[in-house]
């Protein structure tokens, strides 16, 4: 950890770099240090030292246990200094070798003498530095202070207890810090800005479970004027989370606090006036009359001379521009002109508001703008800009010719692997989505492996074009470029490219003489990867003419794709132990994991206590999979077909938290409940749930596995299996009662008593539905799959949804009713639009494949009205989908 | 410490404030998220932000840029350069206010001579002013007058802002800092 804290004279110049800490040596402070302890202390001195100690600590210098504690002795001597600037330091001092348990003792009763001082700063200081440090035994003793502090007519003291409040209801005390609910209330009314700042943050933290008080909370500010800007930012923030939670109950009429989050576009902070600006444009299902204010005010920042105000300005505009893009192209003028703005963030965002809300006509001008600016800006941005022109491609296919040429020039530039690898995807999934653009696309690719230094891009490419290059008007054209790279590549791609080849010979038969002479020149490469491939493609292919014996299902194999996410077959292989029984491709799920990450990223607001999050066992498909297949009751369930997300069946913050994962089998049913004891006193034993399925006529119990015990605050399962009809997408509803016996536990010794008490605890009712029998299967071209499915399978009807509060929300309530994939982004509805297709794809149980195109349509003021085709590979299930919406 | 810097907390959270020299090494430097485990992960944090920002012209007006999934601001002034880090949907302005507040504070109590020396030969000083700005990432105040009247160590009346420094302890402070110097 040590490192050279200046650097020796012998290579630098001294007089240029002089330092007061020019050679400083731990070892010589703490020698330094011992001036603590002089009976004639010398304030000034000991200052210097301190400050010493901490420049060592902020070099990232650590200091032992020994010598640490020795500091820390000798630093509590201090206090018997009156000099204010030595306490002034010696609390920084304590506060950085955050003391253990025994230490602080030391220190607490001057710090509590401190605390009742007459002097302002003291007590301030010593209340952050006792808090701080405290494990919490302390603070019932100190509560009567802390609670006088707050209310302390000197603001700094009344912010040293409040934010010190903050921490504590975090860490060790929330219970304390609950009871000081008066005090902090009348603190929210102070005339310090600041104080009123952390009073109602202190506040909401002590009420955010309760949502009817937030509520108060809210209703009363917002009438009142709140002084201080940050607090009215946060003021904004507790707004919009209460819009976000009533808007379900508040289907018609004027939103909530609308107009006061208007109004705080004119308060004079701008950081205030940017808050609710960007609180307007968060709102759930906005609309365009509600956004304009906001939009005109950010549309100000955009020509500030401040960088920061017009990068907070383009950011929340390319947000919006990501929904409502045509609410953003009043900005365009001021936009284009941030394109040659000296801060590249501000450029880069500018560029891809623009390019998220230009029309066609405009595209070829702004290609010209970009192309100037492209060189000088650092890779991360360039993804940026190559991803927003993939999408504008898509979004007028057009317009591929000059975006692809675009594409294919900046590929030819200097750029890293992150970049290039941008690039070459976004080439890929042009070729894939725009026909047009598939010849002249594959060309840029071959001229790009020409010269490509990055092995893993170039395989892919050749694989890329094994799968495309045949399919085109002359495959032959393509053959020179992979032949040249087995003569002048690495094996890695050596290999690919006789792959590639392979394909080629076996897709277009008059290739196939031609490919077969270069394969057995590869017969005698010097890398056995390279030949044992060109041995098997020969085989396989047959040369000479010769009719070879070979099955389709060794060329499926072999030149097919694989439809199978390589995640989980890589998954499935690892568990795989050799047996009897020969591995089967078929019991590989096909299920696309869900990213986890993203999830973590999605606007999580909820409190995250410890009963809010019971970490569950993880909750991918594989891991569910071994856990069921290890209990013996479910074995013979056969396969997976697919595990729910975790719905809560309790409340946050109730004693025990309770989720359930619902497991569907052909068929059976398994519910996995994920319980959590959030209480230290209480051992929980025999824990079962006891399942009502009255209203669920066609389930019926067959198994259930009881959680032996369940300690405080370490998740456990316990599972209850229910038999079904056979590939029936039976639904119900399901009353759940979770039982067990409760022992109290000794908190000291973590003992639990031998008796116990039986106990019952209500859970919330859980339900079977449909889209539970649904697998979200994405499809990559919609329109491609949709032809190749047979269309005496398609079902067509139309449906009226009734009065709806916008077609966002119908979209939104079709598509969870289904559980389906949506495609190509089809389930953003553009604001104002008054009709609306949507595209979906997903597997029903049976592995069915089943495509949705809906199409909505507003019929008169608030009605939806629906058009709903299905193709799938059965009738009865198009049939079936109909009834799924027939009857949500 | 981390509780804070949870995503349900909608309080402004502060993730570090940054004070480096013309060459990326650190003044003084203080981090209250544990996004950065070790002094390894603070220093190479430190090393690519210094390298990314270098460049810009961060001297009249304070910059801003996202790095690493967080929002930076920074602002420099002769050869240091300050940074104030926080969560990438935290609100610009704020941050930036936090930042201006720490910046002029310093320059208050330094008497508007910010350099590197006058830093170092007043660590004292910007580690108090740090200390006053944020406390475990939570911010406490935010007004440059506020911040360096508290700092004012040599007053008796800590409350007393600068500008309610009498004459005589204005001098008495100017002749402390003389000899401060003089004795190095």
């Amino acid at each position: 950890m040590a490192q050279p804290l200046v650097k020796k004279d012998d290579d630098r110049d001294d007089e240029a770099d002089y330092s007061p800490f020019l050679g400083i040596e731990k070892g010589a402070v703490l020698q330094e240090a011992r001036v603590f302890n002089d009976p004639q202390l010398d304030p000034r001195r000991c200052s210097q030292v301190i400050t010493k100690l901490l420049y060592l600590l902020n070099q990232g210098e650590t200091f032992t246990k020994v010598e640490a504690t020795e500091v820390f002795f000798a630093v509590t001597k201090l206090f018997q200094s009156k000099d204010i600037g030595l306490r002034r330091m010696v609390y920084v001092m304590i506060k950085e070798l955050s003391p253990s348990a025994d230490e602080v003792i030391i220190v607490t009763s001057s710090l509590m003498k401190d605390m009742t001082s007459k002097t302002d700063m003291y007590r301030a200081n010593a209340i952050r530095v006792l808090c701080r440090i405290t494990d919490g035994t302390l603070l019932t003793q100190i509560e009567r202070y802390l609670k006088q502090a707050i209310v302390d007519k000197n603001p700094v003291v009344a912010s040293a207890a409040l934010v010190s409040g903050i921490h504590l209801l975090q860490q060790t005390n929330p219970e304390i810090v609950k009871r000081w609910s008066n005090e902090v209330q009348e603190a929210v009314q102070s005339r310090a800005a600041l104080v009123q700042f952390h009073a109602l943050a202190l506040l909401h933290q002590i009420r955010q479970n309760d949502r009817l008080a937030v509520n108060k909370l809210v209703s009363s500010l917002t009438k009142g004027s709140v002084r201080s800007p940050l607090a009215q930012c946060l003021l904004i923030r507790y707004t919009s989370q209460v819009i976000r939670e009533s808007a379900n109950n508040n289907q018609a009429g004027d939103r909530p606090f609308y107009d006061f989050l208007e109004g705080c576009l004119r308060h004079k902070a701008e950081m205030v006036i940017f808050e609710a600006a960007r609180a307007i444009t968060e709102l759930n299902g906005v609309t365009s009359r509600e956004l304009t204010p906001a939009i005109t005010v950010l549309q100000l920042f955009l020509s500030s001379s401040k960088p920061v105000l017009r990068f907070a300005a383009v950011r929340t505009l390319n947000k919006v521009a990501m929904t409502h893009p045509m609410a953003v192209t009043n900005c365009n003028i001021d936009m284009e002109s941030l394109i040659s703005d000296q801060n590249r963030s501000i450029a880069t965002l500018a560029i891809t508001t623009l390019l998220k809300t230009g029309n066609e006509s405009s595209v070829d001008r702004l290609m010209k703008q970009i192309t100037n600016f492209m060189s000088d800006i650092a890779d991360e941005f360039k993804i940026v800009v190559v991803e927003a022109i993939r999408s504008l491609c898509l979004k007028f296919p057009l317009k591929h010719r000059s975006l692809m040429n675009f594409l294919s020039n900046i590929l030819r530039e200097e750029g890293g692997f992150e970049y290039k690898k941008a690039i070459v995807d976004s080439i890929v999934i042009l070729i894939r989505d725009i026909p047009e653009a598939k010849e002249s696309g594959l060309l840029h690719l071959c001229e790009f492996i020409e010269d490509c230094e990055f092995t893993y891009l170039s395989t892919q490419i050749l694989h890329f074009l094994g799968i495309e290059g045949p399919k085109t008007s002359d495959p032959s054209k393509y053959i020179r470029y992979i032949y040249n790279r087995v003569h002048l590549e690495n094996a890695t791609v050596r290999a690919g490219a006789v792959s590639t080849l392979a394909k080629f010979g076996a897709m277009v038969d008059t290739l196939k003489p031609r490919v077969f002479v270069l394969l057995r020149r590869c017969l005698f490469d010097n890398d056995d990867e390279v030949r044992d491939r060109a041995t098997l493609y020969i085989n396989t292919l047959g040369g000479d003419g010769a009719v070879v014996e070979t099955g389709e299902d060794v060329k499926e194999f072999l030149f097919g794709s694989l439809d199978i996410p390589l995640v989980n077959l890589e998954n499935s292989l690892k568990n795989y132990e050799p047996s009897e029984e020969s591995f089967d491709i078929n019991s590989v799920p096909k299920e696309v994991k869900t990213q986890p990450l993203a999830e973590k990223k999605a606007p999580g607001k909820k409190p995250t206590g410890l009963g809010a999050s019971p970490a569950g066992p993880p909750s991918t498909v594989d891991a569910y999979e071994k856990l069921l297949s290890s209990i013996p009751e479910f074995a013979n369930f056969g396969k997976l077909f697919k595990s729910s997300a975790p719905v809560e069946l309790t409340e946050a913050e109730t004693e025990y938290a309770v989720n359930v994962v619902k497991h569907i089998f052909d068929g059976h049913v398994v519910f996995q409940y994920n319980c959590t004891n959030t209480i230290p006193e209480q051992l929980l034993e025999n824990v079962t749930v006891i399942v009502d399925a009255s209203e669920a006529e066609e389930f019926a119990e067959v198994a259930s596995k009881p959680l032996r015990s369940l300690p405080y605050d370490s998740p456990g399962q316990t599972f209850v299996a229910f038999e079904k009809p056979e590939g029936v997408p039976a639904v119900g509803k399901f009353s759940n009662m979770l039982r067990f016996i409760v022992k109290e536990v000794d908190p000291s010794t973590g003992e639990a008593e031998d008796d116990g008490v039986e106990d019952e605890y209500q859970l919330e009712e859980l339900e079977v539905v449909a889209a539970d029998y649904m697998l979200k299967v994405g499809v990559s071209n919609f329109r491609n799959a949709w032809e190749t499915m047979d269309a005496d399978c398609e079902r067509v009807d139309e449906y009226g949804l009734g009065p709806r509060e916008s077609l966002a929300e119908a979209v939104n309530a079709v598509i969870n009713l289904l559980g389906m994939q949506p495609c190509e982004g089809t389930e953003v509805v553009p604001n104002n639009s008054r009709s609306h297709t949507c595209l979906l794809s997903g597997v029903y149980i049976g592995n069915v494949k089943v495509l949705v195109r809906l199409q909505f349509g507003l019929d008169g003021p608030k009605d939806v009205a629906m058009k709903l085709a299905v193709r799938s590979e059965d009738e009865a299930v198009s049939d079936a989908i109909h009834e799924i919406v027939a009857s949500g | 410490m981390s509780a804070f810097f949870l995503s349900g907390n909608s309080c402004p959270a502060v993730k570090n404030i940054l004070i480096l020299d013309s060459e990326g090494k650190r003044v003084a430097v203080k981090y209250y998220s544990d996004e950065w485990p070790t002094n390894s992960a603070k220093l190479a944090f430190e090393k690519s932000l210094f390298g990314r920002t270098l460049k810009s012209n961060a001297r009249t007006e304070a910059e801003i840029t996202i790095f690493d999934s967080n929002i930076v601001i920074y602002k420099f002034v002769q050869d240091l350069h300050f940074f104030i880090t926080g969560g990438d949907d935290e609100n610009e302005l704020l941050l930036a206010t936090v930042l201006q507040g720490l910046f002029d504070a310093i320059a208050l109590r330094l008497r508007n001579t910010i350099d590197k020396r006058e830093a170092l030969e007043n660590l004292d000083v910007i580690f108090l002013c740090i200390d006053e700005v944020v406390d475990q990432g939570m911010i406490l105040e935010t007004d440059a007058n506020a911040i360096a009247g508290k700092v004012a160590i040599q007053n008796m009346d800590a409350s007393a802002t600068l500008s309610e420094q009498t004459i005589s302890q204005a001098l008495a402070s100017a002749r402390e800092h003389l000899t401060k110097t003089l004795l190095k």
